[in-house]
């Protein structure tokens, strides 16, 4: 057990906890897990055990027999009618029915960044069906061959869902895309379907290697565009100089000589262009109570967000990584955010405390818009937030938003977890709704849910 | 999509030869092609029916989650379809040999379509005319009205799984109606006993004088001379008998016929459209039914002859190990898994030597002594029939039901595959759960599609124009999150509001430990109401 931990537990201790803080916090203290980056996807795979299709339903002659697999990608002819699919999407709801694209999933993290994110639409029919019961911690049974006694265990599996990966529908599906590109079209489709708030401009702060063009050069003689103001100037100055306004109060312009060399006109000229930056602290608590559920929820809703942000700001998103337990650290890239796995306890505070550090050293105060998005489960050993508040209230001065997801456990106390009730303690979410919000969610969250949460964090107006 | 080339055409020509000598019966057309991946990614979300009406889900990825073979009946990658003439699917750089293995599969597959009882309905047309047609019709129709054939087609296929399957088959199966007179089948099955309530002395006594008559009068005046002492005993038994004939033609409807019939909306002349759309998509259901409901019959069948063909063609000399590679791949029983061609076929084969033996029989059933039911050899030679008579007249549920016992399930070192989450080191545990027949067939049956049981209670019709839906209960929930879209949809086509009454869970509770039980599960009733496209919910 790490000494310094110890010690704060016994500090935290003796400022007096509620048996069931003690407990969650003696359980981190215990774990004796660490943040390494799981084996890429294909070492792990090829330990497992392979587990054949479970519903009869499922082969087919053409992969069976011909071995013809399914079309690699219907990803591209998908993404040729998308925004016809959105725009008939946006009509249901004119003509009174519910929406029914989703935007499929996602990302699937590689190694060295090498993310792969697809982007799929996709839809359910609904219909009566037939729903299968089972205890939570019993999966569906299914047949078997070979050689056992009956309850001897013939193979394992990890629960990878749970350790915070990727998964859902588009997982595998697609080669290889641009993390960048991808995420791009995703924010796209985020903005116009599910119609977020757009942001608003920060000021135009640095140049970019991009171009407009322009009638702002000036030439004399001859040119596109006659600019009025500049030439009756000209003609002013030239006859003061011929000496042909002889009282400045009382000007005859019919007098005026007009040289050809006066008239000034505008061309068409190339103009550099400058946008506003935006700078994203991802914020992540993996703590080892975050095991599970909570990651992933964090992860998924983390990644919507940037690839939004993403879309806002044209690609001009600077995104930085920042991960912690008891205490923090930057990571270098999405992969190691994604997929680091859990440990340790929890102090919220290190997080906050150090993007204030790093915005401080870098000065990025004043070239970018900052925003901060912190997932956590809720669990702070810093129990009434008294060094966490104040590092978010730093904050404060300086950004443009902080967004705080808490995706609870389920189990725990009923009045709320313990992040949850400082901040509200604090009356910072009341007094400065535009500058921070909260989003709880609970620990069965899908998509849907995860994007009105981003709504929340992210819109201008506050949503009940 | 091209043809294949004749040198491959003479190949299969050559495999019906086969397999026409071995009993298999099918139509002498047959169209192949070879399919590019192209083909397939248009041709897969249309259920490999080129001609299938356009609708914009299939351009969209399907959600692959909850209930998929449920939601979605119809094999979007199957070779052959049961089309008039059957039309399958090749890739293009089969070898010949590769070619003559799947043509056998193929050809068992067109045998079962043409003979299985189940595909009755799709005996007398050939769908992919049908479908152009309907196809046709939809584009005209979406010319027209714009999206909202959508919304119709939408909402229509969120019933297409309710439809009366079985009703429309009976049609087809009607026993040759006797000669016996209507008059005295409603006399004596409607008239004495839901009418009069006669006690059961009194209906017999009634029997015993109608047949004295007929002793004394013969067939036609006995049944008269009946009668005549009927209407002086019951007057009103004319009228009555009168009035049944006049509603008698009532065949029972499924909910989107009932919709059709009854709905005022879709009656309106404007919406009447409508139902031609509600009519195709119904069609289209209909057509797909019996398919997925003898999947593992259908694949075990086409792959008992591949194997059986494939080794007895003179042709294919030299590969038999490459044949036997990708059979083992195809009909291997998978150690955790559930494989339609190899247990299909394994039941099959374990049939055609239970017939072959004389097992399927009283004598063989009345041994006990497990050396004795292993040695039973009756030599009845019947089992090439026997498995014709199981692939004309059978489907997945009774040819599990029947023949899944102890003995298949031993001999071919079978069990039921359970799966647990351990928590101490997160992983899912697949353990051997049990060797019961019994268990066996009971997971086999929970994996096979089962649509809902729905019907239409016109009784508790209550507040006037309300639709009244019925959810038998056969312990299972259904999904809770389709529920408020279908009834919208539901809503939209009928006009009123719409209620559903269907079970749900309230708690599972695990059996005590150790004890090998399954858990007990508490349910309760629940009517869903959507009025204005609000859905509520309340207990009963």
């Amino acid at each position: 057990m790490d000494p310094k931990l110890l010690k704060f537990y016994n500090e935290v201790k003796a400022r007096g906890l509620t048996p069931e803080q003690e407990e969650n916090i003696l359980s981190e203290l215990h774990d004796e897990g660490t943040h390494d980056i799981p084996d890429s996807a294909p070492d792990a795979k090829s330990k497992t055990f392979s587990h054949s299709r479970d519903s009869v339903y499922a082969y087919d002659d053409l992969s069976v027999l011909q071995s013809m697999p399914p079309p690699p990608s219907p990803y591209t002819t998908c993404l040729r009618s998308l925004d016809e699919l959105l725009e008939r999407d946006k009509l249901r709801e004119t003509d009174g029915f519910p929406r029914k694209i989703r935007v499929g999933r996602l990302i699937k993290p590689g190694k060295g960044g090498k993310d792969k994110i697809v982007v799929v639409p996709t839809t359910v029919e609904e219909k009566f069906v037939h729903d299968s019961i089972k205890p939570p911690e019993e999966g569906e049974a299914s047949g078997g061959a070979g050689d056992g006694e009956e309850g001897e265990v013939i193979g394992e599996q990890p629960v990878r869902s749970e350790e915070g990966s990727g998964a859902g529908p588009g997982e595998g599906e697609g080669g290889p895309h641009e993390m960048e590109s991808s995420a791009y079209d995703l924010g796209k489709i985020l903005t116009e379907k599910f119609e977020l708030p757009n942001l608003k401009d920060k000021g135009k702060k640095r140049s970019l290697t991009r171009y407009t063009y322009d009638m702002t050069d000036r030439h004399r003689g001859f040119g596109q565009i006659l600019d009025k103001k500049a030439t009756m100037r000209r003609i002013v100055e030239t006859n003061i100089a011929l000496g042909r306004v002889p009282d400045v109060n009382d000007i005859d312009p019919t007098q005026f000589l007009i040289a050809p060399d006066d008239k000034i006109y505008r061309v068409l000229s190339r103009e550099k262009d400058y946008e506003s930056q935006a700078m994203v602290f991802f914020l992540r608590d993996y703590s080892g109570s975050m095991s599970g559920k909570p990651t992933e929820l964090v992860v998924s809703q983390h990644v919507l967000i940037y690839s939004w942000l993403l879309y806002q700001y044209e690609k001009q998103v600077e995104s930085r990584f920042v991960l912690h337990d008891t205490e923090a650290r930057e990571v270098p890239d999405f992969y190691t955010y994604y997929n680091s796995r859990v440990a340790g306890g929890t102090k919220v505070a290190s997080a906050f405390r150090l993007v204030n550090e790093i915005v401080d050293k870098e000065n990025l105060v004043q070239d970018y818009n900052i925003y901060v998005f912190h997932g956590t489960d809720g669990d702070d050993w810093d129990t009434d937030g008294k060094e966490t508040i104040p590092e978010i209230k730093k904050m404060m001065t300086y950004v443009n938003r902080i967004g705080i997801s808490i995706a609870e456990h389920g189990f725990g106390t009923s009045r709320g977890t313990e992040v949850e009730r400082y901040l509200k303690k604090s009356r910072l979410l009341d007094e400065k709704p535009d500058l921070i919000r909260l989003d709880v969610m609970g620990k069965d969250a899908d998509e849907p849910r995860l994007i009105e949460g981003i709504k929340k964090l992210i819109s201008e107006k506050v949503i009940a | 999509m091209e043809l294949i080339n004749q040198h491959t055409k003479e190949i299969m020509e050559g495999c019906k030869e086969r397999a026409r000598e071995a009993g298999l019966r099918f139509d002498d057309e047959t169209l192949e092609y070879i399919v590019s991946n192209r083909d397939l990614l248009e041709l897969s979300p249309k259920i490999m029916i080129p001609t299938l009406y356009d609708y914009w889900v299939h351009d969209v990825e399907v959600l692959k989650e909850k209930g998929k073979y449920e939601l979605y009946p119809g094999n979007p990658y199957e070779t052959v379809i049961n089309t008039r003439p059957a039309i399958s699917f090749y890739n293009d750089n089969n070898p010949d040999w590769l070619n003559v293995m799947i043509f056998y599969h193929v050809l068992g597959h067109i045998d079962f379509f043409q003979s299985n009882l189940y595909f009755r309905h799709t005996w007398d047309y050939d769908f992919t005319g049908q479908a152009l047609s309907d196809k046709r019709l939809i584009a005209r129709l979406r010319s027209e009205k714009g999206r909202w054939v959508d919304y119709v087609i939408e909402f229509v296929r969120g019933l297409d799984n309710l439809v009366g399957y079985y009703d429309e088959l009976s049609r087809f199966h009607r026993s040759p109606s006797d000669r016996r007179s209507k008059r005295l089948d409603f006399y004596f099955d409607v008239f004495l006993q839901s009418e009069k309530k006669v006690k059961i002395s009194e209906y017999i006594k009634e029997i015993e004088r109608y047949n004295e008559n007929v002793k004394e009068y013969g067939e036609n005046l006995g049944e008269q001379s009946f009668f005549s002492d009927v209407e002086k005993k019951h007057p009103e038994f004319d009228a009555l008998y009168k009035k049944n004939l006049e509603d008698k033609p009532r065949r029972k409807s499924d909910l989107i016929q009932f919709l059709m019939e009854n709905s005022e909306f879709l009656n309106k002349e404007e919406n009447r459209w409508m139902k031609s759309v509600m009519q195709v998509v119904r069609k289209t259901s209909l057509f797909f039914q019996p398919q997925i409901r003898s999947k593992i019959m259908n694949e075990g069948w086409a792959s008992y002859w591949h194997e059986t063909l494939f080794l007895q063609d003179d042709r294919i000399k030299g590969h038999e190990v490459d044949f036997a590679r990708v059979n083992a791949n195809v009909t291997a029983m998978p150690r955790v898994g559930l494989n339609p061609y190899a247990l299909g076929m394994r039941l099959f084969y374990f049939l055609e030597e239970l017939a072959d033996k004389g097992k399927y029989s009283f004598d063989f059933r009345k041994i006990a002594d497990a050396d004795e039911r292993e040695l039973f050899d009756a030599k009845t030679g019947q089992g090439k029939e026997f498995i014709f008579k199981v692939r004309e007249n059978l489907c997945d549920f009774i040819f599990i039901n029947t023949f899944v016992d102890q003995d298949f399930v031993t001999r071919n070192n079978l069990f039921v595959a359970g799966q647990r989450l351990n928590q101490q080191r997160m992983v899912w545990e697949y353990y051997v759960k049990s060797r019961k027949a019994e268990d066996y067939r009971k997971m086999l049956m929970d994996s096979l599609y089962h649509p809902p049981y729905i019907t239409i209670d016109t009784e508790k019709n209550t507040s006037g124009n309300t639709l009244y839906l019925v959810h038998h209960f056969e312990e299972k929930p259904l999904v809770k999150e389709f529920i408020a879209n279908t009834m919208m949809g539901i809503e939209y086509l009928w006009g009123y509001p719409v209620q559903l009454e269907t079970s749900e869970v309230v708690s599972v509770s695990a059996p005590p430990e150790g004890e090998d039980k399954e858990p007990e599960v508490k349910w309760q009733r629940v009517i869903y109401t959507i009025n204005k496209r609000k859905l509520s919910r309340r207990t009963i």
